[in-house]
């Protein structure tokens, strides 16, 4: 049993926008109802909203050893059906809302049962085989159709939120908000550290930019709430710094390097009004979180991630692999704890897989070290950006596109909330920003369209990436 | 140009819409009007008009004509 609801029964686990709640004790009610409407180790699609009926699908799912892929409900169709066509699920968890949609798009399922607002489908598939270790699968960057998925097992999940419980000191009196998508890893973990708690969270779909989220905010009196680098820079926007939110008690920051002029400003904030910041670097491949900054450093230490989460340990190594032990040096960022993934999982039997990894993941991000021991983000070996929190990688959205455009040369390149695609034919532009824009689901601003009349490549038909920025 | 000219500029350029799509709208009731949309519209607002909206306008600002509506409160005429 992944959570011991029983522990906190009376306690409100969750309350949403409408005003509805659901205590623990319902909670464990709900699961029990779930473990006799599907068969043990079944594969479910859980298309997640911020409610309560998306957490209650969660939650049994994982307390009834069933495997949850967690989708975004407004996921694409093209990409949807890719994944559905890959990994045949037995199951579909939707909100009723979006239901009658669904069943019109794949007539040969049906619904058997629902409960809190969603509805629990049948599909036609036969049970997909999983490996006992299988607790929940997440999308790696499920914005450019690539199936690839993070395979999580019970003890990753486990382990990754009582650290992160240790670390912010959360307690059963917090009442996070959420601002994150529950199917994004880093929102997943507030919610998973906070249950493992018996804390209360608070749900909602509406966004920062929006009355009503503000409203609940005061009204429920919201403790915390974590942000992408994008969230901190829409809250600066909203001269966050000037508004009365006595309740706040702390904040978290993750999803990507926070520039360290703004890490700076809400460090100081925080100090000045009593309330904690913490910088923190994870990534879906350790379950959640990797490192976070204690927030009596943060002023101090401003632009670090800080050091490992209780139980995990970092190192730094070179070209050749050898450790780098001398402060100051850049290499790549090796992390071990028990929070790291089994693996990947890229078709059907993959999810009959152990664990790959063996606790230790290669993170693909270049970092050095203080002499303090706090550690630095410097760049990326991969290619691959951050957009308003998302990985995009920047080879797949490439091969996305001449998929589509054929007969058109394209590159694309950039910097974190920012794409730079390059194009051979002018005539294509508008199409080519409307079709990334969608399939990523990504707002278009992100994206600049460039014409160039030949795309630049080595000897090798490499191209040369260096050569398109100029 | 005039005001509503600019305003409605601001909007096409914001969600990547045609200036008949304006009337009407409300805050998501396109993609791409979601909160990066909006905090782009609200730069392009700020700047056209050489204004600084409060939070509580900002957040209040959910269709094309409460947003005239808003923007009185700094001014702007239409």
């Amino acid at each position: 049993m992944m959570w011991s609801f029983n522990n906190h029964k009376e306690k409100v686990a969750a309350i949403q926008e409408n005003g509805q709640s659901i205590t623990y004790g319902q909670l464990e009610e709900v699961s029990h109802e779930i473990s006799m409407q599907i068969p043990h180790r079944s594969l479910i699609f859980s298309l997640c909203e911020n409610s309560i009926g998306s957490l209650v699908g969660y939650t049994s799912f994982l307390n009834n050893q069933m495997v949850p892929l967690l989708l975004d409900s407004g996921l694409d169709q093209e990409l949807l059906d890719n994944l559905i066509e890959v990994y045949q699920p037995g199951y579909f968890w939707i909100a009723n809302q979006k239901k009658a949609a669904f069943l019109q798009q794949y007539p040969q399922c049906l619904q058997t049962w629902e409960a809190y607002d969603y509805a629990l489908i049948k599909t036609p598939y036969d049970v997909t085989p999983l490996h006992e270790d299988l607790a929940l699968l997440l999308t790696t960057s499920g914005s450019t159709g690539s199936p690839k998925l993070v395979r999580q097992s019970y003890k990753n999940i486990e382990s990754n939120a009582k650290a992160i419980a240790e670390y912010l000191e959360i307690t059963d009196q917090e009442r996070p908000i959420t601002t994150l998508p529950m199917n994004y890893t880093y929102g997943l973990s507030i919610i998973n550290s906070h249950l493992c708690q018996g804390a209360t969270i608070l749900l909602t779909n509406k966004g920062l930019m929006q009355k009503e989220f503000w409203t609940f905010f005061k009204q429920e009196e919201a403790t915390s709430f974590g942000g992408v680098p994008y969230t901190f820079e829409m809250l600066k926007r909203l001269r966050f710094f000037r508004m009365a939110l006595p309740s706040l008690q702390s904040m978290t920051q993750a999803g990507g390097k926070l520039s360290p002029e703004l890490h700076k400003e809400f460090a100081q904030y925080a100090q000045d009004h009593q309330k904690r910041f913490y910088v923190m670097y994870g990534q879906t491949e350790a379950t959640a979180r990797m490192s976070y900054l204690p927030y009596k450093e943060s002023l101090k230490k401003y632009g670090s991630m800080g050091i490992a989460i209780p139980g995990g340990k970092f190192s730094l190594i070179d070209v050749d692999e050898k450790k780098i032990t001398e402060p100051e040096i850049t290499g790549e960022l090796v992390y071990q704890g028990p929070n790291v993934t089994l693996g990947y999982a890229e078709k059907r039997d993959d999810l009959l897989k152990g664990d790959e990894n063996q606790g230790t993941l290669i993170t693909g991000d270049m970092a050095k070290q203080d002499e303090d021991g706090y550690y630095y983000i410097v760049g990326r070996k991969k290619r691959f950006i951050k957009i308003f929190g998302n990985r995009v990688n920047l080879d797949e959205t490439e091969r996305m596109l001449k998929a589509a455009f054929e007969d058109m040369g394209c590159a694309c390149s950039g910097i974190d909330d920012k794409m730079s695609i390059y194009i051979t034919d002018e005539l294509h532009k508008e199409a080519v920003k409307k079709f990334v824009s969608k399939k990523t689901g990504i707002h278009f601003s992100a994206f600049t369209v460039n014409y160039i009349p030949e795309i630049p490549i080595n000897e090798a038909g490499k191209t040369l990436y260096i050569k398109l920025e100029e | 140009m005039t005001n509503i000219e600019k305003y409605i500029q601001s909007f096409t350029a914001a969600f990547d819409i045609e200036a008949e799509q304006c009337e009407g709208l409300e805050y998501q009731g396109i993609e791409t009007w979601d909160s990066v949309g909006h905090m782009g519209l609200i730069a392009e607002l700020e700047d056209v008009f050489d204004i600084m909206m409060d939070t509580d306008d900002i957040i209040d600002f959910s269709s094309f004509e409460k947003g005239k509506e808003i923007l009185g409160k700094y001014d702007v005429e239409f």
